[in-house]
């Protein structure tokens, strides 16, 4: 089966910047996949790479094995959600979602039945007549939506299309965007620089950093195991601690406690371990250490409150440690100046590069 | 009666305080605008006024403008034949003129809005140099180079062709209302399209528009505005245009802007001249109306 879309060492330069440095990447048929990255990081301009709004410096980008070369977008087989949704602001909804279709020189009467249609599936079939100005912004993200998905697209690229929303609505406008792309099979290509939203929605990501894609994984597989320093912070909180390789599954970390991990390096060799900070436990350091080699002593610094759960600094020889902890009544709570013992799974620490 | 809110005790607002504290706000701001308002009444509405009483008045038989026996033979006597032949060449002048403009200017201010930084000021700084030296002496350098024994005409006789014979005629005084107004279309113009959003642009691309359906369909509805105030800006002063026509124009070409002028002086009617006046004005009036109101309903 070919891929949807497949690039093959694109890379594009902006003068002397490198947007995107030889990238290449394969996505599958339906596949709803996320480009991941701080602003800068080369991922808006491979999905403007796609739809054609800017050409590759170098390398190939073929959609279902058609080689998109220097192809404008009109002649692609695409359609883009943009980031500020673009609407026309001189016609109607009903103009807008069928502008597409007009421009495909599709018959008047099937143009009309295809956006009744396409509104109703975005439940703004009553909002045929208004103008964009004066919709809300969850609106005009629909009708954004909506206008792409008419023409059916063999690709749908959507840049940040929830960035202007308010968190509530962004939540739900998620859900309802990953339901509409189950319903509708088309393969999604989404850019975010959010990774919550990523992590909820995608079959797969790609997190980007300096124009270079870093790891391509599922959710789970990016959140429980970065491959790099770079994916390991970018993705979620996490403690990164400077430890040595002891052998094979073991490290030593600062202050000399020996820990559990997959290290796959020689003995002596400086490495980063990543561990998540809800995967470690607290215990009273008053009592005896518990169970198992994944321990280390230390003293609680600070204290936040965050309603759900709590966040406590721990100083330790291995340096600070940040551990979060639900706020239950079964879980106890420890105030700052208070020793502990900080303990966790082998399964939770990750070696990570640098 | 009037609060001083500045110095006033400070105490809990009642309804009644508020709304003289708006009154003070709304008063302060006539203030800041009274020393041009003020301007314009005396300078422009006082001197309108006089015109529009002129147009009714008598006119002796030596040429005076009597203040009685109020009537409506001057604007009876806009049927006439002769005006109306006037009134026709100088709006076919005056709408050569604005679509030349617009047709010239707008690639202009497409290719300056699409420009970034300093290209873009330079482009700007170039448009308006012309203002930089009076308008009647860079009309007047127009009839040295259209001139018979002029640079163009010398240069079309070196190549084997005909002297120029366009000074004095009305193909003279179109180039030169073209040259005097492009930079009134330029500037509108610009201010629409650099406001312009691109990614509409790129949508439409997207959205399977080729590059000039994208134009026709999103970028020249959007930049609409500026397409109807540089029309305006040029066609209104075009059509009561004066001097230009007065020194690249001929005798058989007459133009309402000197038709009018000539009412007041060798003809020695005022009331004629005044009737006149008024009837450009509001034909002025009324496109621009009708003008806002279709250019308002687009966006």
């Amino acid at each position: 089966m070919t891929a949807a879309v497949e690039l093959t060492g694109v890379s594009k330069h902006f003068g002397d910047i490198v947007a995107v440095d030889d990238l290449s990447l394969s996505i599958g048929d339906g596949e709803f996949f996320s480009l991941l990255g701080p602003s800068g990081c080369g991922k808006t301009t491979t999905l403007r790479m796609i739809g054609g709004f800017e050409y590759p410096t170098a390398g190939s980008l073929k959609i279902h094995g058609a080689e998109m070369g220097l192809l404008p977008p009109n002649k692609r087989p695409v359609n883009t959600v943009f980031q500020s949704y673009a609407l026309f602001p001189h016609m109607s909804v009903a103009e807008n979602v069928g502008f597409g279709l007009l421009m495909q020189k599709v018959s008047g009467s099937e143009i009309q039945e295809r956006v009744k249609k396409s509104l109703d599936m975005v439940q703004l079939e009553h909002r045929a007549d208004a103008r964009p100005r004066q919709l809300s912004g969850g609106q005009r993200q629909r009708v954004a939506l909506a206008r792409a998905l008419v023409n059916e697209p063999e690709v749908l690229l959507l840049d940040e299309p929830l960035g202007a929303l308010d968190l509530k609505l962004r939540q739900s406008m998620q859900i309802e965007l990953k339901e509409l792309q189950d319903r509708v099979g088309i393969t999604f290509i989404y850019v975010t620089h959010d990774q919550q939203e990523a992590l909820t929605m995608s079959d797969r990501i790609g997190v980007m950093s300096e124009g270079r894609l870093l790891q391509v994984d599922g959710p789970q597989g990016l959140y429980e195991s970065p491959r790099s320093r770079f994916v390991a912070d970018f993705i979620g909180e996490i403690n990164l601690i400077n430890a040595t390789v002891v052998d094979v599954n073991t490290v030593a970390l600062g202050g000399g406690t020996h820990v559990e991990a997959e290290t796959g390096r020689p003995s002596g060799v400086p490495v980063t371990i990543a561990i998540r900070p809800e995967r470690f436990a607290l215990h009273p350091g008053d009592g005896s250490p518990p169970e198992g080699r994944n321990v280390v002593e230390g003293t609680v610094t600070r204290r936040i409150y965050h309603g759900d759960f709590y966040f406590y600094d721990v100083d330790t020889a291995a340096g600070s440690i940040e551990v979060k902890e639900e706020n239950r009544p079964s879980v106890k709570r420890f105030d700052a100046g208070e020793r502990v013992f900080v303990s966790w799974n082998a399964g939770a620490t990750t070696v990570v590069e640098d | 009666m009037p609060v001083d809110l500045e110095n006033a005790p400070v105490e809990a607002v009642t309804p009644e305080l508020e709304r003289d504290s708006e009154k003070a706000n709304a008063r302060r701001g006539m203030l800041i605008a009274s020393p041009a308002a003020f301007y314009l009444i005396l300078f422009f509405a006082v001197p309108l006024v006089i015109v529009f009483v002129y147009s009714f008045a008598t006119r002796s038989s030596t040429g005076l403008t009597l203040l009685e026996g109020w009537n409506l033979d001057s604007y009876r006597r806009l049927w006439d034949p002769l005006v109306g032949e006037i009134a026709v060449r100088s709006l076919v002048l005056a709408g050569t003129t604005t679509i030349i403009c617009l047709v010239a200017s707008y690639p202009l201010a497409y290719y300056m809005a699409t420009r970034v930084g300093r290209t873009r000021y330079l482009l700007l700084v170039l448009v308006m140099i012309p203002f930089w030296s009076n308008f009647l002496v860079r009309t007047y350098a127009w009839r040295v180079l259209l001139g018979t024994d002029g640079p163009l005409s010398q240069l079309s006789q070196a190549l084997g062709g005909e002297p120029f014979r366009i000074l004095f005629t009305n193909t003279a005084v179109l180039i030169g209302l073209v040259y005097g107004f492009l930079p009134f279309m330029v500037l509108p113009l610009y201010a629409a399209l650099e406001r312009m959003d691109w990614s509409l642009v790129e949508a439409g691309r997207d959205l399977y528009a080729s590059g000039w359906k994208a134009f026709r369909r999103i970028t020249l509805p959007i930049s609409m505005p500026g397409v109807v105030a540089g029309s305006i800006l040029v066609f209104i002063p075009t059509l009561g245009a004066y001097v230009t026509p007065a020194i690249l124009g001929g005798a058989k070409t007459t133009l309402l802007g000197d038709y009018i002028v000539s009412q007041f002086l060798a003809a020695r009617n005022q009331p004629f001249g005044s009737a006149l006046s008024f009837a450009v004005l509001s034909v002025m009036l009324g496109a621009t109306v009708i003008y806002f109101r279709t250019g308002a309903k687009n966006l």
